[in-house]
């Protein structure tokens, strides 16, 4: 018996087997849930079919996100395949790589609107299609960052992105609760995937995080666990809540002085 | 580290992450014409290449590997380094 036996979701942003989204795939997974994986383009197709495939997952289906008829589409299709969902996982974004180093004052108008496109306004254009479809409540999840909230140098215009994507989840739940569906986010720590392969100095902030972290770093695991919690009935009244997935890097104010000299050496 | 056991290592993660034979990974071999590498591919051994031999390959050194030659005389000089 799982947690999500019997119960049926979309994953948005599996890119390969390190992606976040597949950490959460494979945790409802294992917990029973039915699940149908959508992608962003060709390159994407090669890596993300044989991982559907290896859960039993035969709804894969292409996505442009910026593309609203592409959107309709996936849904008529889910909506053809699954009849209603569940649950929603959405963990995408994106940035034109220059605009993932150097200066935030140098971001350019059409970097901005890129990135808050694809990362931010794709979760209502999501949340819109998929509320009609859960018919007896639901739960929506998307992936934000601590670099919404405090300067993370690189990270740049996906901070503002993630800042965005963070008051979207709350106007979501509240227009989303009469309908009795969740919308939250997991605050995840640097992880190494794709994605974070674009944003300058990755490598080196994800051991910073991990020798300043109680916890230190995490895994795509830790955050298809608390995935597992937010998406259940267990967390039936939690609602446009951001939950930290981080080893505890959130509270810290300064490293231990004992590792500072490493950090800095 | 010698030559050699660098070259091994390197050839089984493209083999693992490029799904290629192992006799089509030469030394000469070219990552996009003769392996048949996509973008992401080449970001995933980057990735790879990192996690294996530890270090950061920065995006303009990751540019000028275009053979599986360049990565292992790459490593070589930074393992000698470290």
């Amino acid at each position: 018996m799982g947690l999500f036996d019997g119960k049926r979701g979309l994953v948005f942003g599996v890119a390969n087997k390190n992606s976040i989204a597949w950490g959460i795939a494979q945790a409802l997974h294992q917990e029973g849930a039915e699940l149908g994986f959508s992608y962003a383009g060709q390159v994407l197709r090669k890596r993300v079919i044989p991982l559907a495939e290896s859960i039993g997952s035969t709804f894969v289906e292409e996505c442009d996100v910026t593309d609203d008829l592409a959107i309709d589409r996936l849904f008529a299709q889910a909506q053809d395949h699954f009849g209603t969902l569940d649950f929603l996982v959405h963990s995408i974004a994106y940035a034109p790589r220059e605009e993932l180093s150097g200066r935030f004052v140098d971001t350019s108008r059409e970097g901005f609107r890129t990135a808050l496109d694809v990362s931010c306004y794709s979760l209502v254009a999501l949340a819109r299609r998929a509320y009609p479809l859960m018919p007896h409540g639901g739960a929506i999840l998307t992936m934000t960052y601590y670099g919404a909230e405090k300067v993370t140098p690189n990270y740049n215009v996906m901070g503002v992105a993630k800042a965005a994507l963070e008051a979207t989840v709350r106007y979501l739940a509240w227009d989303l609760g009469k309908h009795r569906i969740r919308v939250n986010a997991i605050s995840a720590g640097p992880v190494k995937t794709l994605a974070a392969a674009g944003v300058a100095g990755f490598r080196k902030s994800l051991h910073y995080v991990g020798q300043v972290a109680p916890l230190g770093n995490i895994t795509q695991q830790d955050v298809g666990n608390a995935a597992r919690f937010l998406l259940s009935p267990w967390a039936d009244h939690i609602t446009g809540q951001v939950l930290y997935v981080d080893g505890g890097y959130n509270i810290m104010g300064a490293p231990d002085p004992e590792v500072m000299g490493e950090l800095t050496g | 580290m010698s030559e050699e056991s660098i070259f091994e290592r390197v050839r089984a993660i493209i083999v693992e992450q490029l799904d290629v034979d192992p006799e089509e990974v030469t030394l000469e071999a070219r990552f996009k014409d003769d392996l048949d590498a996509d973008s992401l591919d080449l970001v995933e051994l980057i990735m790879a290449f990192e996690e294996a031999f530890g270090g950061e390959i920065s995006d303009e050194e990751a540019q000028k590997l275009e053979t599986v030659g360049d990565v292992v005389r790459f490593l070589e000089t930074q393992t000698a380094q470290s």
